[in-house]
């Protein structure tokens, strides 16, 4: 039974580093109703900048703001010069623009840098927690603790703002119709930078924190893919729907593949949080807190 | 209709504004004037220009050559956001409201801009947020109470009939408290019943709250029975402007709308 738990906690802590990718996601998709297919190449951006200003010798809270400005930068330059110019545009041009800017952003970011594996060390272990593992025998990992902090905080903040009165409404208000958000006076062009600067900082969490686990490389772009069941469940424009849909995903991989594994053959792991999703879709399309689209027939 | 009400000075003042999108010139050297607290109808056939102008007003679209003077300044060009921080209003052709939104939530955002609590401010101070918030959901009640849509105050307006639709957008725009009003064919697709709501909210508009109002209608009995003055477009040039009695009985306007002999196919 403790194994159980233990294995339900650790999914629990993976889930929630799944989280921290599907939140750069959920920014967008609120604020201008678009899918950002660019979100993966943002955190390799993100992810990639920080660990070789590290590796220039640059200290690390240094090193840590100056790729915050580089994303905020990104950010305003990406409005300007990729987002602007599709105002009032068909949402699904502004889908295809994030997929031209996916690829850009891959190869801005390795051409400036590298294509190299970089080790990246945070300075939290990735070892078990002691005082837990002396009293339960629970093996958890401090890493795992930290990030789940860390993503909880960034939620939780990022929730509060996004959501309270006029700024939630302004959001929903840009990604229904820009020319009407226009008309009364939303600065539509600031929400946007404003927007994808938040979406680039989460990037940057994210990057790091899994570019400890995985190495930065461009593989860590990929990591984008398991944040889609993570959407799907908690729903594309809810804040607090990732925290759940990461915990839901989380857990439920790790414990089907300890006890479905040996039934089944292993390496369920792998496409289990698409199952899940794909469950989902069935039957709560919009996911457990993704706002219903209303049409009149 | 100019009986009790007094039109002032000039609000707002087109000089020569043309508008082209590529090789067809959509408006040519138009000039006009929308005095204080008229009600001004921009009419015309199909294709005349009539929305083009309404989108040079609030900035949508930025004219080739030509300037406009509002509140004595002049611009050759004001972005959207512009426009609506001068306090100028709009509603769209093909309604264009936040279709999930609530009702209140619709009329809410026309207050934007009186908001004047910064956005930063209004996430992390969220107490003095909260009592702006309730003083404008006073503004925004008094709206809805004005165009009588009480019942569907929390109603998403993606369900709403049309007609309805259009007045929560009139709402939205009446939110900001304009001073200059431009409804973009505020009748079109309604039946006679919505229609002379709608006219009623339209004068009542102009009367109570003073405000001016620029607007494009095809209704040729709407626009007689409640406008001011109209200006005829026709092929994006003026081709009348005056009272409506007189605009009635000008013979470019009636070959405009009738097609003269020579080119009726």
């Amino acid at each position: 039974m403790l194994f159980a738990l233990e294995v339900a906690i650790s999914g629990l802590l993976s889930g929630i580093m799944y989280s921290l990718v599907a939140l750069g996601f959920v920014l967008i998709f609120k604020a201008s109703g678009v899918f950002n297919f660019a979100q993966g190449a943002m955190v390799l951006c993100a992810a990639l900048t920080f660990v070789r200003l590290l590796e220039l010798g640059v200290p690390f809270w240094i090193a840590a703001g100056i790729t915050l400005i580089v994303m905020m930068v990104l950010a305003v330059v990406i409005e300007r010069i990729v987002l602007r110019p599709l105002v009032n545009q068909p949402l699904i041009i502004l889908f295809m623009a994030t997929i031209g800017l996916n690829f850009f952003l891959e190869g801005l970011a390795q051409g400036v840098w590298d294509a190299q594996v970089h080790g990246l060390q945070l300075g939290i272990d990735d070892l078990p927690w002691e005082p837990l593992a002396n009293s339960t025998g629970m093996l958890i990992s401090i890493f795992d603790l930290s990030a789940a902090l860390i993503c909880g905080v960034l939620v939780a903040s990022l929730g509060v703002f996004f959501h309270k009165g006029r700024i939630g409404r302004a959001l929903r208000a840009v990604a229904d119709d820009h020319q009407a958000a226009m008309a009364v006076g939303i600065p539509l062009q600031h929400i946007w930078a404003i927007v994808w600067a938040a979406a680039g900082i989460v990037a940057l969490v994210a990057g790091a924190l899994w570019g400890q686990r995985l190495g930065v490389q461009f593989s860590i772009s990929l990591v984008a893919l398991k944040a889609l069941p993570v959407l799907i469940l908690g729903g594309l424009n809810s804040i607090s729907g990732v925290i759940v849909g990461g915990l839901l995903i989380g857990a439920g991989e790790k414990l089907a593949e300890v006890y479905l594994g040996p039934i089944i053959g292993g390496g369920i792991e792998n496409w289990f949080a698409y199952l899940l999703a794909m469950v989902f879709l069935l039957f709560k399309p919009y996911g457990l807190f993704g706002e219903e689209i209303i049409e009149r027939v | 209709m100019t009986n009790g009400k007094s039109i002032g000075d000039t609000l707002l003042r087109v000089d020569d504004v043309s508008v082209s999108f590529g090789a067809v010139a959509a408006l040519t050297d138009v000039s006009f004037e929308i005095r204080e607290r008229e009600i001004l109808a921009i009419i015309g056939p199909n294709g005349a220009g009539k929305t083009t102008m309404l989108n040079v007003l609030n900035g949508v679209y930025q004219p080739d050559h030509g300037t406009m003077t509002f509140n004595d300044r002049t611009y050759t060009r004001m972005r959207p956001s512009e426009a609506a921080e001068h306090g100028i209003a709009r509603t769209f052709q093909n309604v264009a409201l936040f279709r999930g939104m609530t009702t209140l939530d619709n009329i809410f955002t026309g207050r934007t801009l009186k908001m004047k609590s910064n956005l930063f401010m209004q996430a992390i101070y969220w107490g003095p947020a909260q009592k702006v918030e309730r003083e404008h959901r006073q503004a925004v009640e008094r709206i809805i109470d004005f165009l009588e849509i009480e019942e569907i105050r929390k109603v998403p307006v993606g369900r709403l009939p049309y007609g309805l639709q259009k007045r929560v957008e009139l709402g939205r725009a009446l939110a900001a408290e304009p001073k200059l009003l431009l409804l973009d064919e505020p009748m079109a697709g309604m039946n006679l019943e919505e229609k002379e709501d709608m006219c009623r909210f339209i004068l009542d508009v102009n009367e109570e709250f003073g405000t001016t109002i620029a607007l494009i209608e095809h209704d040729m009995g709407v626009v007689m029975d409640i406008s001011d003055r109209v200006v005829v477009l026709d092929y994006g040039r003026k081709i009348a402007d005056g009272h409506p009695d007189v605009v009635r009985q000008d013979s470019a306007v009636i070959d405009a709308y009738l097609g003269v002999a020579h080119d009726a196919a």
